[in-house]
């Protein structure tokens, strides 16, 4: 019984390889026209690399070397590449563009379907600065879902610092800013109401604040006026330059949150119908690259292929 | 949605998981009031599938279950049930208000036998039917517990000696007085919520935002609102 693998790995068959290599060659065909170039790099990871990157999707892994020295699988790719900016492209001309295609391990609940080691497929646009970088990754992210082959999907846009600004406006303190976000982040919407309403706050700015979080929906959100103006900046700026492809595929989100620390504007999340769960994400980390001693903006995506490639089926059976 | 064990949100109309047991009567009427024709759920006590009405029933720890999946858009159930499941990837949109409880330690009358257990043994016994929500109570009071598993009736668990107290959910609180045990802590006080897929809620959020909406007018129309909540409040538990 002890010769499987680890409960939340698997192996993957001749069958179902066949189906994810022509989905990883249609995604590689996209990225591959937009300019980026295809980059890898180790699984294991010195500890330090990713410990000043928290959240609940760090690292869960941790090994020793024949010397002592704490090794972690990576959790991502994206700190990864950062190091490597740091590290080889000192000098180089920017922006930069990777892309890759490459397993990453998180902890999991094997027993519902979650995986410790899962396929993630995405690219990272370093030096180039908001909105025309995140533009650019939402164009790539969006041309890539279609040549994969999903019709339906939809991507939700947000802005990570938007809600913590917006308090900050109204004068809820970092104690509570951190526990509103951590409520937010549970995706509780009852429990933000109640907190906001037992803060110092008049009635009204905390019926407000509970539903900023709950507006999404077309361009039409980005209108708003008030408290709110000045906040959706970014993601204006965003909207006027998407190409036409991509801005009929986004739904604006407020409430929009992500499990990675390491975000500081515009983020991204991509759903189907084919699939209960988002099929990946991305956003920008302006701040990330600095501790890699390139301080740079940055902005990438990362889709799970195995997520991908069950939606892909789950709408073979919706339309079919 | 012809494909009934879909795994994702499917396309088309808004599908509701409906929890069977002590919250049906409030839940079936909270949709009555909102247009959703339930009658066809009435009459049925052993189908679980209603198209038309875009109902499934199931038991309430069934539902976080199915909602996450994909296989119901929108679901409700006892915030116990959500405490209890609180791994699970979904949003949690509104506080229904009925079905109101509280999940409480009790203990045998008499000196509490929790406290001489800490006193004396540095750790106490619990029986429980919410593991989670007993684990993490008594771990963010520092208490070293050990937390008994149960399916049945919990109220035997310290009569018997086995454990020193339990957590459980309590409504009005007859169960506890009818078997000499008191309650000595509040741990939460439960309602029913409307949970929604992270899928669903964005792909299909004209309709859901619409059927939220209907709640809220239906529950500012609802003259229990101005009554309130306590003892006197309806009651019911979720427990299955």
């Amino acid at each position: 019984m002890a010769e499987w693998t680890p409960s939340g790995t698997r192996d993957v068959l001749p069958d179902e390889m066949q189906e994810l290599r022509a989905l990883g060659e249609r995604l590689r065909t996209v990225f591959d026209a937009a300019g980026y170039g295809e980059i890898r790099t180790p699984a294991l990871e010195n500890e330090i690399t990713f410990s000043r990157d928290g959240g609940d999707a760090g690292p869960a892994y941790r090994v020793f070397d024949e010397h002592g020295n704490v090794l972690v699988l990576r959790s991502d790719m994206t700190v990864p590449i950062a190091r490597v900016v740091g590290n080889r492209y000192a000098d180089a001309r920017l922006p930069l563009r990777f892309w890759y295609e490459a397993p990453a391990y998180r902890a999991a609940h094997p027993r519902r379907g979650e995986s410790r080691e899962f396929m993630q497929a995405g690219i990272e646009l370093i030096g180039a600065p908001a909105p025309h970088g995140t533009v650019e990754v939402l164009n790539v992210l969006c041309e890539s879902l279609t040549a994969a082959g999903l019709t339906d999907f939809k991507v939700g846009i947000g802005d990570v610092s938007l809600y913590a600004s917006l308090l900050a406006r109204y004068g809820v303190d970092e104690r509570q800013r951190v526990k509103l976000s951590r409520l937010l982040a549970r995706h509780d919407f009852v429990a933000v109401a109640e907190a906001l309403e037992r803060m110092d706050l008049s009635p009204a700015d905390a019926e407000l604040l509970a539903s900023v979080p709950r507006i999404h929906g077309g361009p039409e959100i980005l209108e708003a006026d008030g408290p709110l103006d000045a906040a959706l900046g970014d993601l204006r700026e965003v909207h006027a330059a998407l190409a036409p492809e991509t801005a009929r595929r986004v739904i604006y989100d407020l409430g929009l949150v992500r499990s990675i620390d390491y975000y500081t504007g515009v983020i991204f999340q991509v759903y189907d119908p084919g699939h209960g769960q988002p099929l990946g994400g991305g956003g920008r980390y302006d701040n990330l690259l600095a501790n890699f001693g390139r301080p740079l903006p940055a902005v990438g995506f990362a889709l799970n292929v195995e997520r991908l490639h069950i939606a892909l089926t789950g709408e073979e059976r919706i339309d079919g | 949605m012809a494909d009934a064990a879909g795994r994702g949100a499917a396309s088309g109309r808004v599908r509701l998981a409906v929890p069977r047991g002590a919250l049906l009567g409030e839940t079936l009427d909270l949709l009555d009031r909102i247009g959703i024709d339930t009658t066809e759920v009435r009459e049925n006590d052993r189908k679980l599938l209603f198209e038309d009405a875009g109902i499934i029933t199931m038991r309430p720890s069934d539902v976080p279950t199915y909602v996450e999946s994909g296989a119901a858009d929108l679901g409700i159930t006892g915030k116990d049930v959500l405490l209890e499941q609180a791994e699970r990837e979904l949003y949690e949109l509104a506080d229904l208000r009925f079905g109101r409880c509280r999940m409480v330690l009790a203990s045998v009358a008499g000196p509490d036998r929790v406290e001489e257990a800490r006193r004396r043994l540095g750790v106490v016994r619990i029986a429980t039917k919410y593991p989670r929500i007993a684990s993490a109570y008594f771990e963010r009071a520092g208490v070293q517990a050990e937390i008994v598993e149960v399916r049945g009736s919990v109220e035997l668990a310290p009569l018997t000696g086995m454990v020193e107290a339990i957590v459980d959910l309590t409504a009005t609180g007859t169960t506890l007085r009818e078997n000499h045990l008191v309650i000595r802590d509040e741990i939460a006080v439960c309602t029913a919520r409307l949970i929604a897929n992270p899928v669903s809620l964005k792909l299909k959020s004209a309709a859901i935002d619409d059927l939220l909406a209907r709640i809220e007018t239906a529950q500012d129309d609802d003259p229990r609102r101005l009554t309130a909540p306590g003892p006197s409040g309806p009651q019911t538990a979720t427990g299955e």
